[in-house]
């Protein structure tokens, strides 16, 4: 009964369709075809107008500087400009590899990224564990409020305010060390000791802001799960093994897949405000050395190369992230 | 069966305590360490010279006083600096939105012949990018180096951004509303501006934080784009070259040669530096975080 009336329904709105749209019955099908671009601009030319603006924009800032990626391929030479230097082919490219620099680079990139994962992205899964346990609504509340507040601070100011906690001579931290009867600790003027605070401040700034998604996804657990849960005897602890974490496997696992897709990318902001001259050997990441090279040092080309040797590696692991993600069931990110 | 469930309760409540108060306290801990260095710095911000020299000011300020403050409202470079923030994060803001909105709501718009495939070419600069120096080439070539147009125009159009407006603006406008107001006479422009900016008052907000906060903290831009013309400093650039490069002094200090540790002024131009962002965080921290679980739907 029902059926029918959905039928009836969809046939009405068919023949309606087709008196509107054409006089002649049997040529509904293959008028739908026949409406060509113009049809379509005339009828939504306000829409595709508004398109214009934003279009411009992609097309000058997006897609036009990819042109300048034949740079990489060419002896740039300013007097000649762009187009009229010399190809040279995948020479810029061989010269690149060659380089010990290149291999810095590219060791520290992904040195950084795997070590980011490991710390920066566990910690907020923690947290938002924690964070669930609190029954206490403002408790949680002004946790929250303090933790998210370093995401909001630009690069310039977490690394002025480490060079004002941490550095040797006047750091507080050391003040306070020393004061414990400890000797004061490079934090940030040695190497090693460069890397792990590197890692530190990541979490530091990353930590409460990460629980955002994860507490979201918490949030949306049954609540009848826990009752039942409860009812079996089980612990916090075991609820928490049991119940919250299989329940959020499907966010970790998706955000980490992401995040391995984007390995090869590195945060210029983050390491040029926590550089110094002293750190040079886990700071030379692939963007900052296109600055040095390209914009600092006026070799072009082969500061092209290397963005263009970094943003194809990354394309592909993007894509692969993606294509991973979907065949474990997960959205997927394109 | 009820004795004993009632025994058990009563021991893993005891138990439940125990680990409720270390649970709190491991988070008051992450919370001192993401408050506590603030605090530390407004202290020394607000500190005697000597004291800061002696390593004396841990978390409260010893020998109040706000000449540092003073010399840097006095300081006619760094006053520069916030003004050119301030109006190139105003530009930004507004034209990034005009261009999201623009965008956004053809795209919404399942009639939209192309939708797919215009989405995909806007989409894509998300995944793939010319890079810093063709983008520096073109910045270059438009004439653009050392001027405001070269942080206000280059990254005004943001895909991301782009997604999750369009995914708002899908879910908030039903057709049938847009139907109906077709079936009144009125164009898309009109839809737009009656119906569609009305009813999208939230995503509107929350984007255009998005954009002033990102606006507002990033620098790299700057670094790459404003080389000779120092009158054109946004503040985080300022705030690189002075605290953190050290490879410039304060205007001040130049001509005041008593001022031998630069440490105060320093903690007192982070803290200068920050309060903006301080003092509009309590409220704008509801929108960022319903922004962000919107993107998360999608990346």
């Amino acid at each position: 009964m029902a059926e029918g009336v959905i039928l009836q329904g969809g046939e009405c709105v068919k023949i309606e369709n087709a008196s509107i749209s054409s006089s002649s019955k049997p040529a509904i099908s293959t008028n739908r075809k026949k409406r060509g671009m113009i049809f379509y601009l005339r009828r939504d030319w306000q829409l595709y107008s508004l398109l214009l603006l934003p279009f411009t924009f992609v097309a000058l800032f997006k897609y036009a500087p990819m042109s300048g990626l034949v740079l990489a391929f060419k002896d740039y030479k300013l007097a000649k400009g762009i187009w009229g230097s010399e190809w040279v082919g995948f020479e810029v490219f061989m010269d690149l590899f060659a380089k010990h620099d290149f291999l810095r680079a590219v060791r520290n990139t992904l040195l950084l990224n795997s070590l980011d994962l490991v710390f920066s992205f566990t910690m907020p899964i923690v947290l938002a564990l924690l964070l669930n346990e609190i029954k206490n609504v403002r408790f949680k509340r002004a946790n929250q409020t303090v933790l998210y507040l370093p995401h909001f601070l630009s690069w310039v100011i977490i690394g002025a305010i480490a060079y004002q906690l941490l550095s040797v001579g006047n750091g507080v931290i050391n003040n306070v060390i020393e004061s414990i009867g400890g000797n004061r600790i490079p934090f940030l003027q040695e190497d090693t000791h460069w890397l792990f605070t590197y890692l530190a401040i990541g979490v530091w700034q990353s930590m409460g802001w990460g629980t955002i998604i994860y507490l979201a996804s918490i949030s949306s657990i049954n609540p009848e799960m826990y009752e039942a849960a409860t009812v079996d005897g089980a612990g916090r602890w075991r609820k928490a093994w049991n119940v919250t974490l299989p329940s959020i496997r499907v966010t970790i696992v998706t955000l980490l897949i992401l995040n391995l897709g984007k390995i090869m990318e590195g945060s210029f902001e983050r390491i040029i405000a926590l550089q110094n001259k002293a750190t040079t050997e886990f700071t030379t990441t692939i963007p900052v050395l296109v600055y040095r090279w390209g914009i600092e040092g006026g070799n072009f080309s082969r500061a092209t190369a290397l963005g263009l040797f970094q943003a194809v590696i990354g394309l592909v692991l993007v894509l692969a992230a993606d294509r991973i993600a979907k065949k474990l069931g997960e959205d997927g990110l394109i | 069966m009820k004795a004993s469930a009632g025994t058990t309760a009563l021991w893993s409540r005891k138990r439940y305590d125990i680990w409720g108060m270390l649970i709190g306290l491991a988070l008051i801990i992450s919370s001192l360490a993401c408050l506590l260095p603030f605090v530390h710095v407004i202290a020394k911000s607000l500190s005697a010279d000597a004291y800061v020299i002696a390593n004396k000011v841990t978390l409260w300020p010893q020998g109040f006083t706000l000449e540092a403050y003073g010399k840097i409202f006095a300081d006619k470079s760094i006053m520069r600096s916030l003004y050119v923030s301030i109006i190139v994060t105003v530009l930004f803001t507004i034209i990034g939105m005009i261009l999201t909105i623009f965008a956004a709501y053809p795209l919404s718009r399942k009639q939209l012949k192309g939708r797919t495939v215009i989405t995909f070419i806007f989409l894509f600069t998300m995944y793939f990018h010319g890079g810093i120096i063709p983008d520096y080439m073109l910045i270059n070539s438009l004439g653009m180096l050392d001027t405001m147009w070269s942080l206000v125009l280059p990254l005004a159009f943001s895909a991301f951004n782009l997604l999750i407006m369009k995914t708002a603006l899908s879910s908030t406008i039903p057709d049938s509303l847009e139907e109906s107001a077709r079936i009144d006479g009125a164009g898309h422009y009109r839809i737009l501006w009656s119906i569609v900016l009305p009813l999208s008052k939230p995503i509107i907000a929350t984007l255009s934080l998005f954009y002033a906060v990102g606006r507002w903290n990033a620098y790299q831009d700057a670094l790459f784009y404003i080389k000779q013309n120092v009158d054109m400093r946004p503040l985080q650039l300022k705030l690189y070259y002075l605290i953190i490069q050290a490879s410039e002094s304060f205007q001040l200090e130049a001509t005041q040669v008593t001022l031998s540790n630069p440490e105060v002024l320093k903690a007192s131009c982070v803290v200068f530096a920050t309060l903006p962002i301080i003092c509009v965080y309590p409220f704008i921290q509801k929108y960022f975080v319903q922004g962000a679980m919107i993107g998360a739907v999608k990346g």
